[in-house]
Formats: structure tokens, sequence, C-alpha cells
């Protein structure tokens, strides 16, 4: 009921609050019986009959206030005028508020805040009212002030707005799921059932590997970046957020004259890390027009080209520029492939590239990729990269034990199963930080 | 009733089938496989800068490429994108709709987008030639509030919403390429992996899809969360995904091995996860919870080795630079805090 009452609340999905007539004076910012209806029967799909049978109990348990007849706690789907209880109490407070100047209780100042936050967009209205309020009260006397506010106070106590209306702010929206939604039509069902038999089917169908050779495959991965992560064991020269020196940037930098040798060591990990580094990519190209210099390279160049005008993003034509050295072997073997990227070339389509694409990217990685990781200019550069050094961190004259300027956050020591010895291998573990503890 | 009936039965046994041969591949436990490798006893990241300026709950974060700026989403209205080195704001973009839930930054770095209880997905242009950072795109198409969003180029990005769907925008013509429609429930997160030819989302229905972003179809379904998944992300070799979810569980699923390997939990843990990234090499799983801290698992050993605590209300989101320098936790106390 409470979520029925905060979706109500909401000021676009919600039921629109008209001024609405009440004999002779209009009164602001309330609905109709007949609004509540209708909204509740447009939002959940529900008969005339059940939609009024849930506002009576929402008027029955105090939720909207109708404004004719208080005594008359029921639903009157005509232009009775209602209002939602959470204004009256904002409007309490409000009056509260300002006789107080400010003194409201804590939780009540809370609701006051979260309120204000809530309905800003009628703020002004429930300000009036509440001002208005005060301003008749002042009428009575002083004795029936007292008792009446006494009354008020308790009956807040216990009546206060249901959480709905805060929560919202804290939980986020309502989530859905089929648990909770309302039952759906039986030929929904019908559907439903179908596309889960059908994807079920598929799924079965499916090869799976034994997790045995999965979760190999994650530990050969961890061990073999171990050294390329940062938090698992430091950078050198140091680490940047430490030192302040971002000379590890500037060394790793898109396109410096000497890589790092870790940096160079990552491209024999796979060959999608040696394309996704411009370095890398620039020494592959390099080479390989080094090896295919002078074949049918104008020919194929104008393909390229004109390919790659008809399509956006560029970037996916990074691996074609391949294509210039490589030619001979393009021309020979991918004529199908040319031709069917060619057919859909004249009905364009996201994915017309990738055929060709994929087959000239297992080319590589078959082919030149391997022959460049053996070639002298791969095995050159690696003699040449640096290892850059650790920059000593300036310490006070009386510190013994030298501050490492690049720690490895995560202590990692080999098993002691593993290399039959009893003492943590040293050479992994950071004794800066282990100092530190 | 007879047709409803036996088409009921008819999953039912599909979905035996489907559990009976996952069960045949498992044929090695946790334990075994990794009792070879390194041990992680103790993760200590420290905080080496605070980025203060925003005036509500930080809902969401995300890294640059380059691993220096970031861009994150307030309730106070604010989208700012920081130079996180030097905490500098970048750019602070003030949003039509204060109800922010989700923002991205593109790759190449020239956009950003958000999104949340407006329905819609604002594409922001960070280099315009005049300087101001002005709305680009509104893609509004969506039934529900917008909970993830994520670029994968600059003409296109992929949304994830409550109405249940996710959808593939081109973002020069601001409409739907492609709907990926098959939850039961509110779609809470979504990641990419680096191909760009899947995707997977997290949802209110306990379950996490692969998508194909060609096909359009869901590839696989992954079950085995008791509550609904808050946040998901591929762990990087790109077969495996990790999710976080409302039973204070984490998981990771194997793509090839189509289930459920490995589930991080304490007993100690009970309240639920908000946010998820992976470290550089994997080995480390940084998992923001609601009990205002962050938790460190050891991956492989499915063991917890760190905390990060440090914020004063729940962390709402995190994630760890491209390279793998630093992680970045925004948090409901309205501070964003770079751990290394």
């Amino acid at each position: 009921m409470e979520r029925v009452i905060v979706s109500m609340q909401d000021p676009d999905m919600g039921i629109k609050m008209r001024n609405q007539r009440l004999l002779i004076t209009v009164i602001p910012h309330a609905m109709t019986g007949r609004d509540i209806v209708d909204w509740l029967i447009q939002k959940y799909s529900i008969t005339e009959e059940e939609a009024l049978h849930t506002g009576n109990f929402l008027v029955k348990y105090g939720y909207i206030y109708p404004l004719k007849e208080p005594r008359n706690l029921c639903l009157k789907q005509d232009e009775t005028p209602y209002r939602f209880q959470v204004y009256i109490h904002t409007i309490y407070l409000a009056r509260k508020n300002i006789r107080k100047q400010g003194e409201l209780i804590e939780y009540e100042k809370e609701c006051y805040n979260a309120l204000h936050k809530r309905i800003n967009h009628t703020w002004d209205f429930v300000v009036m009212q509440a001002r208005e309020q005060l301003r008749a009260s002042k009428q009575r006397r002083k004795s029936d002030r007292i008792v009446l506010e006494c009354q008020e106070q308790a009956f807040w106590l216990i009546n206060r707005p249901p959480p709905g209306v805060m929560d919202i702010l804290e939980e986020g929206p309502e989530r859905r799921n089929g648990a909770n939604t309302r039952v759906q039509l039986v030929s929904g069902i019908l559907e439903t059932c179908a596309v889960d038999i059908e994807h079920n089917r598929k799924s079965l169908g499916r090869n799976r590997i034994k997790s045995s050779i999965c979760l190999e495959s994650f530990v050969k991965y961890c061990e073999q970046y171990q050294d390329h992560d940062p938090i698992m064991q430091g950078c050198l020269p140091s680490n940047p957020w430490i030192t302040d020196d971002i000379m590890y940037w500037n060394m790793n930098a898109e396109m410096v004259p000497m890589p790092t040798k870790l940096r160079v060591e990552r491209w024999t990990f796979s060959f999608m890390e040696l394309l996704n580094d411009p370095l890398g990519k620039k020494e592959l190209l390099t080479y390989l027009e080094k090896e295919f210099s002078g074949t049918h390279t104008l020919h194929i160049n104008t393909h390229i080209q004109w390919l790659a005008k008809v399509f956006i993003p560029l970037k996916r034509f990074h691996i074609l520029q391949f294509l210039a050295p490589g030619a001979s072997r393009w021309v020979n073997i991918d004529s199908k492939t040319m031709e069917k990227t060619l057919q859909g070339i004249k009905h364009p389509h996201r994915f017309v590239m990738d055929d060709a694409q994929m087959h000239i990217y297992f080319l590589m990685k078959k082919d030149s990729y391997p022959r460049y990781l053996k070639s002298e200019l791969y095995k050159n550069l690696l003699a040449r990269a640096v290892v850059p050094q650790e920059t000593k961190k300036s310490v006070f004259p009386f510190m013994r034990r030298q501050r490492h300027s690049s720690p490895s956050p995560a202590l990692v020591t080999q098993t002691a199963e593993d290399n039959g010895k009893a003492q943590p291998n040293t050479g992994k573990t950071n004794t800066g930080t282990a100092a530190q503890i | 009733m007879g047709e409803m009936e036996q088409l009921r039965k008819e999953a039912e046994s599909l979905k035996d089938e489907i559990t009976a041969a996952r069960k045949a591949v498992q044929d090695a436990t946790l334990q075994d496989t990794v009792s070879g490798t390194v041990v992680v006893s103790r993760v200590q990241l420290k905080t080496r800068k605070t980025l203060r300026g925003h005036l509500a709950k930080i809902y969401a974060m995300h890294w640059s490429t380059d691993s220096k700026l970031c861009v994150s989403a307030s309730q106070d209205g604010k989208l700012i994108v920081w130079d996180s080195y030097t905490t500098n704001k970048v750019n602070a973009i003030p949003l039509k709709s204060s109800w922010v839930m989700t923002c991205s930054y593109a790759p190449s770095g020239n956009m950003v987008a958000c999104g949340g209880l407006d329905n819609m997905c604002s594409i922001y242009n960070l280099k315009a030639k005049d300087g101001n950072v002005k709305v680009m795109r509104e893609l509004a198409a969506h039934t529900g509030y917008l909970s993830c969003c994520r670029f994968l180029s600059d003409a296109e990005i992929i949304t994830s919403s409550g109405d249940c769907t996710c959808v593939l925008w081109d973002i020069e013509t601001g409409t739907q390429k492609t709907v990926f429609a098959g939850h039961t429930g509110d779609c809470m997160s979504l990641a990419v992996p680096l191909d760009f030819k899947t995707f997977i989302s997290g949802a209110c229905d306990f379950t996490a899809k692969l998508w194909d972003i060609r096909e359009g179809q869901c590839r696989q379904t992954f079950s085995g969360h008791e509550s609904d998944i808050n946040a998901i992300a591929f762990f990087p070799n790109g077969n495996a995904v990790i999710t976080g979810s409302d039973d204070a569980t984490c998981k990771l699923y194997d793509l090839r091995a189509d289930q459920e390997l490995i589930t991080y939990q304490d007993s100690s843990i009970m309240c639920g996860v908000t946010s998820i990234a992976p470290s550089l090499s994997g080995r480390l799983i940084l998992a923001g919870y609601d009990d205002f801290n962050c938790n460190i698992w050891d991956s492989l050993k499915a063991e917890r080795v760190g905390v990060l605590a440090g914020h004063d209300n729940r962390v709402s989101c995190i994630g760890v630079t491209a390279d793998g320098m630093a992680c970045c936790t925004g948090s409901w106390d309205s501070f964003l805090k770079i751990w290394n």
C-alpha cells in the first residue's frame, strides 16, 4: 500500500493535483475521488471495482484524507476532494517550525528536511497553509490551543506518514522483479515460457569447458600479469601517487624513444597486447615493411583507403593498415573474403568489415606476430629496453631504513610447499612495506 | 491450462539437464588448482588523494582510459571531471535532472554520459570548439530509470535500465539500434569487454546475462545469486565475469565453463555489495559494500586480504585505472578517495 502511495505522489507519473472545488471554495493541490480511481485503473490495469476497493483501503488506513466529510472514511468516486496525509503532516511540521522558530525535535527536523526535499515543488503552498492555520489558531482560547497542540503531537507521533516517502531518497526507486510485479496475463506467461525453453535448448547444446582448465587459465593469467600489476608488485621507478614524481608516466607515455623492459615483455603475452600498445603497433609495422617492401603495395593501399572511407570509425582499420606491407599474402588468399566484403559494402551494415578484419587478424596472429617476436628487431629492442631505477626517496638523516618509493601494497609470499623451503621467498616480499607495519 | 503445464514441465526438464551438463565439467576444486600459487597474505592500500567538491551523495564514477582523469556523478546535480592526480576539477557540468545514478567516460576522452531517474541518457561533449561543455544528445526511450551506461566508441553507447532492458544507441542520430530484452527484473549494471563484441548485464532477477551485440541475443545466463545483482565486471582476461550482489557475496562466473566457479563470501559480511572492480592482473578483486568499507579479495584463493576503510557512508562506486595503478572509491559521504 505504501508503494502505491509513493508512486501516486511521484510528480511525473502520479496523480495530477489540481485546484478542486469544495462547494464554493477552491482548494488547491487536491485530487478528486474520480482521479484516484482512474489512476489506479490505469497504472495497475485493474477493474473499476478493484480500484474502488483499493482506494477505500487507502482512505480507511489514513493515507488519504477526505476534505469534505472527514468522518466518513471511504472513497467516493466523484468530485469529493482528497489530499495526501503527507501534506497535512508537512503543514503541521511547518506550522510548528514557524511557531517555535526552528526548535523542532530531532526526528521531526529530519522528517521536515526530508519532506522539504521530497515535495519541493509544492513547498510554497505548504508554508502558506501553515501560516494560515497558525493565524486561525491564534483566535482560539489559550487553553484550547494547548490541548489541541498536545492532541496533534500525540496524533502525529503515532501516525507518521508511511516510510515509503523517506525511503525513496535512501534506497533509490522501487526495484521490480518478476516476484513483486502484478501477475501477468496468461498469454504473457506462455510467451515467456516459450522463449525460456528456446533459450535453454540453445544453452544445452553449448560446449562447456572443464572447470579445471578454466581455473588453470586464471592462475596462469594472474601469474603472468603479476609483475605488471602495480597494486601487486609496485612499480618502478616510483609510484607517482606517493613520491609526486611523474617519471613513471613519462617513461610509459604512448610514444617514447625507449620503452621499458616490462612494456616490451608484455607484447609477448598476446597479439592483442601488441596491437593495443601504439608503440608496439608501430614496431610491428616497421618490421613488416622491412620484410615485404615493394610488393604490390600501391595497389593494396588504394583499396584500403577506399574501404576506410566508407566506414567510420576509422580505428577499425588499424588492422587493415598492416595490409600494405603484407600485401602479397593477402591478395593471394583472401579473394573470397574480399568479394564478400565488397558485396556487403553495397548494402553497408555495421559488421560488414568484420569478416575481412577477422581473416587478416588471424593471419597476422598466426604468422606475422610469432615471426616478429623471433626477429632481430624485437630482440634488439628488448635488450635495449630500460629497467628504471627505483628513485631514492629523500629521508631524514637519522632514518636507518630507506623507505621504498614504490612499495607494493600486496604482501606476496611463495607457499612453503612449493619450493620445499621453510622460509618464504624473500625475492618477492617487499621488505620496505613489511617494516612499516 | 494443459499447454501451460506442458511448457512449464519442458522448461523445468531443460533446466535440470543444463544443471547436469554444468556439473559434468566440474572436474577440479578451486583449492587443488590454486595450491601452487603465491600467497597474497595482506594488501594495504592507503588513501593518496581525496577529491572534495560534491555536495551530496556520489552515485557513480568512471575512469578515463588515460588513468588520470575521471568523472563522477552526484545527486547535487553535478557531473565533475577530475584530474585525480592534481585533484583539480577540470569540468563541473550542471545537470538538468539531479537524480543521476550513473556516469561514463568515453574511451576517446571526448565525451561523458550520465543518466538516472529522468529515464534518459545525456551525452556531453567535452571537447566542443567554444570550450563550453554542452549536452550533445539526449537519448530518451527507456520507460524506466537509467541504472548504467557504457560507451563502445564515440558513436555508440549501451545503457541498462529499470525497465528490464538494455539498449544499444547510435549517438549521432540519437536512435535505438538494438534492444536487449530478456531480464525479468530491473537491469542494475553492465560491463563491456575489450573486444566490444559482447557485454554483460546484471539485474534484479538475480541473474547475469551475456549478450551478443551483433545479434541482439542473450548468449548465456548465469544464476546463483540470492538477491539483486548490483555490480558486474569482466575479469581482465575476458573469459570470466565477476558480480556483486545484495546477498553479500561476489561470484566469479566462467564464460567457457558456463557456470559459477568461485564465490567470495565471509560470514562476518552481511551487507550488500554495491560495486566491484578487478585489479589489472585480476588477482585482486575490490568490492564496495554497504557497511562503508571496501573489501579486497584474493580472486584465486577466495580469501579476504585487505580492507579500504575511510569513508563515512556507503561506498557506492569503485574503479581501477586502466594502467592498474590506483583505484578510486566514491561514497555517499560525497568524497572520492584515490587508493594506492
